[in-house]
């Protein structure tokens, strides 16, 4: 079998970065066998920063690598990755350029065709996943009858979480081997729970592997290991999952799973894992993998998989490099940093600027009491880690020595960084930053967590308002993985530079934006509930109007986001964006009737732990005599995203629409398959409808 | 208050050929390799027992610096709780390991330590670094012979012509042939331990054998070799041990310890020497410093039933051999052959005689001692007298 002729990479596809397969033997006499190893190993050439992939020329180089360990007639073959890497997987890169259904069906085949080798030729073959193995990668091993595996590697099936399936054998050989639960787990809630990776000691307990040994004589153990099954020393029993009464069970578990993640939409792959597995049940090797094989040239070419794969390369690009940054240099060393409030919000700033930056953090109130009372929530966080043992009592005692807490702002004399996290008020924050400048120096940075205040405005009348900057967090700060970097016009290069510095050492994410009403989260996000409060205050039933968007797959509905944002928070910066931004900006009198009933959330949770309305709610609806249809309400907030987003770019808010699709992705925890949300506004006609053009060219978030 | 010090076991990686077989593996992955699997086949000593590790290398920089001994304790999974340190002899390093480790031992310090040594000469060809002081020259301290080994070599044959190139190419031959016969019988690969080996286009590997052995040699091969040193010289890449990479590692205990535990014992350590020469002539080293060991332990070299000398240069060896009467092919000598056919990574081959030697004292029960002896750069030499435990009295 030689490379299929339409597995040619299409224009523009960048070259494929081959992994290599080189067959070498070891003699087993030394290992107690008289016999030789045919081993393989891929490697790519390139250090342990760009892992062995499998492209259409690297599968090519494994069959031929196969074929002539089978010519040496071995007593055994075994695959093994390079230094610290086993195999990452298909070649993503490739994958974005793929037009033609058939080539998409080629490759999968293909992929097929050379590792099912390793599972049908009549010699056994074992796979040493040294190091990383992911995807393809693992599904590499899987072909094998036995598998090894390094301590410290981590292995998993990312594929649903991409948007695909584990489509080269994965999806069909994992629950033959482990059964359906455990195979849920690893096909779809580790992949689900934001890619979860398996340790060594999870794949052995799953039975994911055979055996797991030290990195330091990982091969010598794992050859010796191949030894002792060959000569019968070792006996690895595999069980029969045909019958096992838990299929069902499994299988709704992960549709469960999937249903949550995607607020209750049937989403393509996620679905198309589950029949797989299902089939898995039954199917024989051939029909299982012709059903992946279909299943990943669906998803390959769909639009949803190449939005995914867009928002996959987004996040990793972004997380690296800064878009509009000044150069790092500029930025000022920051040894001390001060947090005004004491708050929940200001005292989870505190923990993260402990946490990363490890240097003395103090923070303030209006008195000790509540200034204590937040450093003891540090401290007690501190305490939890160490609990969980992700701490050592140490580093533990270490930060929490860092933190201190006064009412006396003349703690902020030294600061490098001063963050303020108080009531949301400007003329309070205009007040606190004049009183600051006579305490700290003039280049120490001032800060604020302000989610929809003018920054410009509380930097007027200071003596120094270039080192004045935005630095907007997201609830709860330690996950949430996006930080907000907004610059006045008057705030300079050093100022920026050292935020994004700080940053980038709290690990963020971060998108830099100019000055503007509720920046990128905020202002897309209000917009839209605005309009779907706006229908239900028009007369649209409630449930009509908040599961107008069910089957798009964002991971909740917008009444579940009010509930934890809190009515009285959303209420404020709605009133606060409509001042600024205009009436399209609308103000929920139902809303209004809630904050001040004191009714915190929408749903309530019944008996058995579901949500249904709260009656009390329900109650306050301000309702008008225009019903909308679900069609309706979906068309309006939708209509208003694209809007919203046009205007955002017009005003130069963000640099790109793809900073506008990262702070949705990581800032609203909109789904990939969205690719954030622009590229889905463009494959639904939407932007073109509002504004006569689309966000991305076809191709960069689509199919092309 | 001197105690009893007995060698527990030792053990090897394969050998390589400097830069071939250990191309793309590190120094410090070789010993800890060793380390490894010296510790797996003596699963009675607890890790925590161990009271000290020295390892030897000639260069300590790069993968056998950082004070190798530490850090191979590190690398190799030891409890943070066991020390290291570095040994440097040159090529008698892993032999000063030993002798160190087991000073500690008989005064009584230690119970239990890992003597070992390592040198990967692809990565650190020898003389890499060397900065040797003007005044050597000037002050003729030593002649410009003493700084290049092959030349020491030759001085070695200048002062005893008896020992010709004729003969030292057949002694070459012998160790080939003796390690050849040694290898049919499975006898070197016993304490051999199987070595991950990676190289970025033959991929991983798994060395199980020595690599620079030359079976089927002839003298004829060998008389066509070049004297590289000199013209017309004697010395040549044939009956001189290679450019190698390997580690060695041995188990050393006090014999009190090695009994409470129920150890193995190999071999029991009498005394040792260590002996200067003329620089020039450092081949010579082994002579002065086996006179000095025998006299100290008040035995004679008739007393000595096996001898496990480093073959650095066949001339070396001859000129020993030489002083004491003994026999080109004597079979009490280096009975498996040496360094001119397995290798010489410089400072890991003391150990590589030990672990030789013991092997010899389970064949030869009726022999009650036995030597390992080296020379050693800029003119020394040195000797351990061992005392073979499975010794029957009675028996010849």
């Amino acid at each position: 079998m030689s490379t299929p002729a339409d597995l040619t990479l299409p224009e523009g596809a960048p070259e494929e970065v081959i992994t290599h397969a080189i067959v070498r033997p070891v003699d087993l006499t030394p290992f107690g066998f008289k016999g030789t190893l045919a081993l393989i190993t891929l490697d790519n050439g390139q250090d342990h920063t760009r892992p062995n992939t499998f492209g259409a020329k690297s599968l090519a180089a494994l069959n031929e690598a196969i074929t002539s360990a089978i010519a040496s007639a071995p007593a055994a073959i075994a695959i093994t990755g390079k230094p610290f890497i086993f195999a990452a997987g298909a070649d993503l890169s490739a994958l974005a350029f793929l037009n033609k259904r058939e080539q998409s069906l080629a490759i999968g085949k293909f992929g097929h065709d050379v590792f099912r080798r390793l599972g049908e030729i009549d010699i056994p073959t074992f796979a040493f996943i040294n190091g990383l193995a992911l995807g393809g990668g693992l599904e590499v091993g899987l072909h094998c009858n036995y598998r090894t595996l390094s301590s410290t590697a981590f292995t998993g099936l990312p594929e649903v979480f991409l948007g695909l399936v584990p489509g080269w054998g994965g999806a069909t050989l994992l629950p033959k081997l482990i059964g359906p639960e455990k195979a849920v787990q690893v096909i779809m809630l580790n992949a689900l729970n934001n890619n979860t990776m398996m340790k060594a000691k999870d794949a052995l307990s799953l039975g994911v592997v055979d055996a797991v040994y030290e990195p330091a004589d990982f091969l010598e153990k794992s050859v010796s290991f191949a030894a002792s099954v060959l000569s019968g020393s070792t006996k690895i029993e595999r069980k029969d999952f045909s019958n096992d009464p838990a299929w069902d069970s499994a299988l709704a578990t992960g549709r469960a799973a999937a249903l949550k993640k995607y607020g209750g939409a049937e989403i393509a792959a996620p679905t198309r894992a589950l029949e797989l597995i299902a089939a898995a049940k039954t199917a024989t090797r051939s029909s299982g993998f012709d059903a992946e094989d279909q299943a990943l040239a669906d998803l390959t070419m769909s639009d949803p998989l190449r939005a995914s794969l867009y928002a996959f390369n987004l996040i990793q690009k972004k997380r690296k490099k800064v878009e509009g940054a000044p150069k790092p240099a500029l930025g000022r060393k920051v040894a001390k940093v001060g947090v005004v409030g004491a708050g929940l919000m200001a005292s989870q700033l505190a923990l993260l600027f402990v946490r990363n930056l490890k240097c003395p953090v103090v923070m303030t109130d209006i008195d000790q009491a509540r200034a204590d009372k937040g450093v003891a929530w540090v401290r007690a966080e501190l305490a939890k880690l160490v609990e969980k043992r992700r701490m050592s009592q140490e580093s533990a005692d270490r930060l929490s020595a860092l933190v201190s807490g006064s009412a006396d702002q003349s703690v902020f004399t030294g600061c490098d960084f001063v963050i303020e996290a108080i009531f949301e008020e400007l003329s309070l924050k205009q007040e606190l930053f004049k009183k600051l400048e006579t305490i700290i120096s003039p280049e120490c940075v001032l800060a604020t967590n302000t989610s929809s205040l003018s920054v410009e405005a509380m930097s007027e009348g200071l003596k120094n308002p270039e080192r004045v900057v935005g630095f907007h967090f997201f609830n709860p700060v330690a996950i949430m993985p996006l930080l907000e970097v907004a610059r006045t016009t008057k705030t300079d290069d050093a100022t920026t530079a050292t935020a994004v510095n700080i940053g980038k050492e709290l690990k963020k994410t971060m998108v830099i934006t100019k000055d503007a009403p509720g920046f990128v989260v905020n202002r897309l996000l209000t917009r839209f509930m605005g309009e779907i409060t706006d229908a239900m205050d028009e007369g649209t039933p409630p449930e009509i109007a908040d599961n107008a968007m069910r089957s798009i797959g964002f991971p909740m509905s917008p009444f579940e986001l009010l509930g934890l944002v809190g009515p009285g928070v959303a209420l404020h910066v709605s009133e606060t964006l409509n001042k600024n931004l205009g009436p399209r900006y609308k103000i929920s009198p139902t809303m209004q009737a809630m904050v001040k009933a004191g009714i915190r959330t929408f749903y309530i949770k019944d008996d058995k732990g579901g949500l249904i309305a709260n009656p009390e709610a329900v109650e306050l609806i301000v309702s008008g005599d225009k019903s909308s249809t679900a069609e309706q309400v979906r068309s309006r907030a939708l209509t208003a995203l694209a809007e919203e987003a046009r205007m955002m770019l017009d005003e130069g808010v963000v640099a790109t629409p793809a900073e506008i699709d990262l702070c949705m992705l990581l800032g609203a925890g909109w789904p990939m398959h969205l690719g954030g949300i622009l590229p889905y506004l463009d494959r639904e006609g939407i932007s073109e409808a509002v504004s006569g053009k689309r966000f991305h060219q076809p191709g960069i978030a689509s199919l092309p | 208050m001197s105690r009893s010090v007995v060698l527990v076991d030792a053990v090897r990686t394969p050998f390589g050929k400097a830069g071939s077989l250990y191309a793309g593996t590190r120094a410090d992955d070789l010993i800890v390799r060793a380390m490894r699997g010296l510790l797996e086949r003596n699963p009675k000593i607890a890790p925590t027992d161990i009271d000290d590790v020295a390892i030897a290398a000639a260069t300590q920089s790069g993968d056998q610096g950082m004070n190798i001994g530490r850090s191979a304790t590190l690398l190799a999974g030891l409890p943070n709780s066991v020390p290291g340190y570095s040994i440097d002899r040159w090529c008698a390093g892993a032999l000063t390991a030993m002798t160190t480790i087991a000073g500690s031992i008989a005064m009584g310090a230690y119970d239990v330590g890992i003597a070992g040594g390592v040198e990967h000469m692809g990565n650190h060809p020898m003389g890499e670094g060397i900065d040797p002081n003007p005044r050597y020259l000037a002050e003729k301290i030593v002649e410009q012979d003493a700084l290049a080994m092959g030349n020491t070599a030759e001085r070695l044959h200048d002062r005893f012509p008896a020992i010709t190139k004729e003969r030292a190419d057949r002694y070459a031959l012998g160790s080939q042939e003796k390690t050849a016969k040694a290898y049919a019988e499975g006898k070197i690969q016993k304490d051999l331990i199987p070595t991950a080996t990676r190289s970025p286009e033959l991929g991983w590997g798994v060395a199980t054998i020595d690599e620079p052995p030359r079976p089927g040699t002839t003298m004829e091969a060998l008389a066509a070799l070049k004297t590289p040193f000199r013209p017309a010289g004697r010395v040549t890449a044939g009956n001189a041990a290679g450019l190698n990479d390997g580690a060695t590692v041995s188990l050393l205990a006090s014999e009190d310890f090695a009994k409470a535990k129920g150890l193995s014992i190999k071999a029991r350590l009498v005394t040792f020497a260590f002996a200067g020469v003329e620089p020039e002539v450092m081949g010579y080293g082994p002579v002065p410093a086996t006179e000095k060991a025998l006299k100290k332990a008040g035995l004679t070299i008739a007393d000595i039933g096996l001898f496990e000398i480093n073959e650095a240069f066949a001339v070396q060896v001859l000129a020993f051999l030489d002083h004491f009467g003994i026999a080109d092919d004597d079979p009490r000598v280096n009975p498996v052959g040496g360094a001119i056919a397995v290798g010489h990574p410089l400072a890991s081959s003391g150990v590589r005689l030990a672990l030789n030697l013991a092997r010899g004292f389970e064949e030869h029960p009726e022999v009650r001692y036995g030597i390992t002896t080296m020379c050693i750069g800029l003119g020394m030499g040195g000797t351990i007298i061992w005392e073979n435990p499975h010794f029957t009295k009675g028996a010849k």
